[in-house]
């Protein structure tokens, strides 16, 4: 598949702004920040900076944009239409928990925990709208739900960790508010191990070949069409929509090389650069994050369609 | 309530393309189907969008080779999943006959449904931004205007091999029906269970074809000639 940037821009910067929701309203069920407090406007800030350009990102991916705000019309069966629904939700749930939280009302507690629901949920569809597809038998896996959350929360965490250790709460240490090291450390060797299996799951996997997508058994009674199928002409002479699509290509070795940096920035990066006090947190913030943009470009360029067989493909 | 699609006879078809040309003539310009246009089309790189494409294979091991010419277009799926994971409304399926249909009103070119398509049959159209695909000629099919033989899809009328038949697999007299019981029609990719209802007949039994006899031993009289005479032939 195309790794085309808006979509790659949009998940990444969505999900961190989404993970940075749910820690902003943990922290504050716990009694960690005060509501109305500079960190914590600082993170409503940068969350809702996220999301919204996150958003803003994916209608770049649109060829007719002005038909986009009919993209909710589906919600019962697209999952596209319910991350479009539950993101636009936020936005009126997270005014009136702002509202509430400034009122020093108590039914606040109540509209952090609808936020933390609704921005996971808003994860998961966001990452189902690649899962749900049979075509792309990469994407069809527990992985990807599980990668997207994980992300969300491990990125979110440590922008909420890097805002904390800058602009301390009042009567707290940074790391009495923020998620702890360990939640943190856990949550990026979670990711990095689900990485790992996913990698290993599909290194050597067939899903579909040419015979599968022809219809050609490998083997029939003598005289009927039979066996291996090979392209002989794909019919075109010149790039089409199909191939830029699904056309692209990425050669192993410089995809295990990806891979490597890929851990290197989501996983060794930050977990040493943990240990480096407030510098080091934001290190490890913006190291995530572009290992993050590498993770989904990777979902991308090494997703394979099984329209490729056709194109002439063996297998996918 | 009808089961419209077509049936497409691999032994038949001889990879002429002339079924994708008629597609591109008649759905060029047609209202439903929103216009098949082509980009740069005399140009040193000529691309477009179209509704059907033909593709060419071999299948088995020499000498038991068979040539396949395949036509790929829209297969009507029962269970498409491009109308499923359509946000906006603009990809539906005819409750009447069947026919998934993109309406370029709604579309917002996000091209979802082109991803969830196996069979590569939707195609954006980059000068508008809508997604395109085969609308099974809609706009002749249910014309009165046109004599009875021609309300069929372009395609069909086009084919110079009569390998493609347009009609009604719910009613088991109709050609398309019979075809797909008499030959064995198979659908493509049945088991991302999309449930397609385009059948392809597949070819029927081959004569078996002996294997050459085995070339003459190296270094004999006989190999050294023929060596020879390959070596002239490439002077």
């Amino acid at each position: 598949m195309k790794p085309a940037l808006s979509v790659i821009l949009f998940t990444v910067s969505s999900g961190a702004g989404l993970g940075l929701v749910v820690w902003l309203a943990i922290a504050q069920l716990a009694g960690r920040v005060a509501g109305g407090s500079t960190p914590w406007w600082a993170g409503v800030g940068l969350a809702a900076l996220l999301l919204t350009g996150g958003l803003l990102s994916s209608t770049a991916h649109l060829a007719n944009p002005r038909n986009g705000w009919r993209s909710l019309a589906r919600v019962r069966s697209s999952w596209l239409s319910r991350e479009a629904l539950s993101a636009l939700l936020l936005y009126p749930l997270a005014a009136l928990h702002v509202a509430l939280t400034l009122a020093g009302s108590p039914a606040a507690a109540l509209s952090a925990g609808l936020l933390i629901v609704l921005a996971l949920l808003t994860v998961v569809c966001t990452a189902m709208i690649y899962a749900c597809l049979k075509t792309v038998p990469r994407w069809r896996t527990w992985h990807t739900p599980a990668v997207f959350v994980l992300y969300a929360l491990a990125g979110g965490g440590l922008l909420w960790s890097a805002l904390l250790a800058s602009v301390p709460a009042a009567g707290a240490t940074p790391a009495a508010a923020g998620p702890s090291g360990s939640a943190l450390a856990t949550l990026l060797v979670l990711a990095a191990l689900v990485k790992v299996g996913y990698f290993a799951k599909f290194s050597a996997r067939v899903s579909a070949t040419l015979n599968d997508a022809l219809a050609v058994p490998l083997a029939a009674p003598a005289g009927h069409v039979q066996g291996r199928v090979r392209l002989l002409d794909v019919g075109h002479a010149h790039p089409t929509f199909l191939t830029d699509e699904f056309g692209f290509d990425l050669p192993r070795p410089r995809a295990v090389r990806l891979r490597a940096a890929m851990l290197l920035l989501t996983a060794v990066a930050p977990l040493t650069l943990l240990w480096f006090g407030a510098a080091g947190v934001w290190l490890a913030a913006v190291a995530f994050l572009v290992g993050s943009g590498l993770e989904r470009w990777l979902f991308f360029a090494q997703a394979q369609h099984v329209v490729r067989l056709y194109h002439g493909q063996p297998q996918v | 309530m009808s089961r419209l699609g077509l049936a497409i006879d691999l032994d038949a078809c001889v990879g002429c393309h002339a079924c994708a040309t008629a597609c591109k003539e008649w759905n060029g310009r047609s209202l439903m189907a929103g216009g098949a246009p082509d980009y740069d089309p005399y140009g040193p790189a000529p691309s477009g969008v179209w509704f059907n494409r033909v593709r060419h294979y071999e299948a088995g091991d020499y000498p038991q080779t068979r040539t396949l010419n395949v036509p790929l277009s829209c297969m009507h799926c029962e269970d498409a999943d491009c109308v499923t994971v359509c946000p906006t409304g603009a990809s539906y399926k005819r409750a009447e006959d069947g026919i998934v249909l993109v309406d370029p009103e709604k579309c917002m070119g996000c091209n979802y449904c082109a991803w969830a398509c196996p069979y590569g049959a939707r195609e954006l159209d980059q000068t508008s931004g809508t997604m395109r695909k085969c609308t099974l000629c809609v706009d002749r099919i249910y014309d009165q205007a046109l004599p009875p033989a021609e309300r069929q899809p372009a395609c069909v009328l086009a084919c110079p091999a009569h390998a493609r038949h347009f009609g009604d697999f719910d009613d088991p007299g109709s050609t398309v029906a019979q075809l797909t019981a008499g030959r064995g029609g198979v659908p493509l990719f049945e088991q991302l269970g999309y449930r397609p209802v385009n059948r392809y007949l597949p070819p029927r039994p081959a004569a078996q074809v002996a294997a050459p006899a085995q070339a003459p031993a190296r270094g004999t009289l006989q190999a050294r000639l023929k060596r020879l005479a390959n070596r002239l032939i490439q002077l």
